[in-house]
């Protein structure tokens, strides 16, 4: 990548430390905020992080899995999406591969993953 | 009518105010130099000359070099001519003179670029005009997916009308992209981010208008 692009992204890229450090497999907990109308709220979301796609770029995206009332969730965030107000790390899960999606086709025990020791 | 010249250095993606994510351009943008003024008494018309992007003093004809010589600057590799620039700035434009882009530029405004796009060789209809292909691979086609169709009728008029679109050479053409909005502007730097995209390779020029 240019050397100019990165002095273009590099104010975004400053955001990066305030960020913990987490990887698929991970459990995590997203603080969104949510504006209707005129008043703005925070709203949890959580479940495994599925994948993390155009890292070390302003459009890094990751995707957040979970099993809401029986019904597989994906929600993609943008990394440095203002509406991110905080990223928690609860869970380090141990996995062999960089795109869990094949935890697509599973549920219930099949669906674990192991947590990193 | 007021504009610069700049380079095409590459994309980027930042967020607006209401948190959306824009795909932008980013383009590194003069100091452009007046290269020469043009009014209605000598010329007919009013128009400024500038240059942008250094040239090789032994790159450049004995005539180009005179030209930049009465302009007291270095050779460029591109000059453009603006018509009728609108000369909001402190001093108006004399010869010689630099032009940066915070000069021409406010963040939120809306402007032109105008590129010379991709040259992408020889193409067919499919790709060159958006034909949308013979639609299916079954019904006694078997060697004809993206092939044009009919080109016209038969006995009368016994001829192609002239414009008729076929294959043929595609991209390379000068490309102008309306109301592109001025997202960021690093005076520091000389770069400007520009909304969406910009016709042509990372490295070549634009022009961009207001």
């Amino acid at each position: 990548m240019s050397n100019i692009i990165k002095l273009v992204e590099q104010e975004l890229q400053q955001k990066r430390s305030s960020f913990p450090d987490f990887n698929p497999g991970d459990t995590v907990n997203i603080h969104v905020k949510i504006s209707e109308g005129n008043k703005e709220r925070i709203q949890q979301y959580q479940g495994t992080v599925i994948q993390r796609r155009n890292t070390n770029s302003n459009g890094e995206t990751f995707t957040v899995r979970k099993i809401s009332n029986g019904v597989g969730v994906e929600r993609i965030f943008p990394l440095f999406s203002p509406s991110i107000e905080k990223i928690e790390v609860l869970k380090k899960g141990s996995v062999r591969r960089a795109r869990l999606f094949y935890l697509r086709g599973r549920q219930g025990k099949s669906a674990r993953i192991k947590e990193k020791i | 009518m007021s504009g610069i010249i700049g380079k095409k250095i590459g994309m980027t993606s930042v967020f607006g105010p209401d948190g959306r994510n824009i795909a932008c351009t980013v383009l590194e943008t003069g100091p452009c130099v007046v290269t020469q003024i043009k009014n209605v008494d000598t010329d007919g018309y009013n128009a400024i000359q500038l240059g942008f992007g250094e040239k090789k003093e032994k790159r450049t004809s004995g005539a180009a070099k005179g030209h930049f010589a009465k302009a007291g600057t270095t050779p460029k590799h591109k000059t453009v001519e603006f018509r009728d620039f609108r000369v909001d700035f402190e001093g108006g434009v004399t010869l010689g003179r630099e032009i940066k882009v915070e000069e021409v530029f406010v963040e939120g405004d809306f402007v032109d670029a105008i590129g010379t796009s991709k040259g992408k060789g020889f193409q067919g209809v499919v790709k060159r005009h958006g034909f949308g292909g013979v639609g299916g691979q079954t019904h006694g086609q078997h060697n004809r997916q993206r092939h044009p169709g009919s080109i016209g009728a038969c006995s009368f008029p016994s001829r192609v009308f002239k414009g008729m679109r076929m294959a043929g050479r595609t991209g390379g053409d000068r490309v102008k992209m309306v109301n592109l909005r001025v997202i960021k502007l690093m005076p520091e730097h000389n770069l400007v981010l520009v909304s969406g995209s910009v016709p042509g390779a990372k490295n070549s020029y634009v022009v961009l208008e207001k």
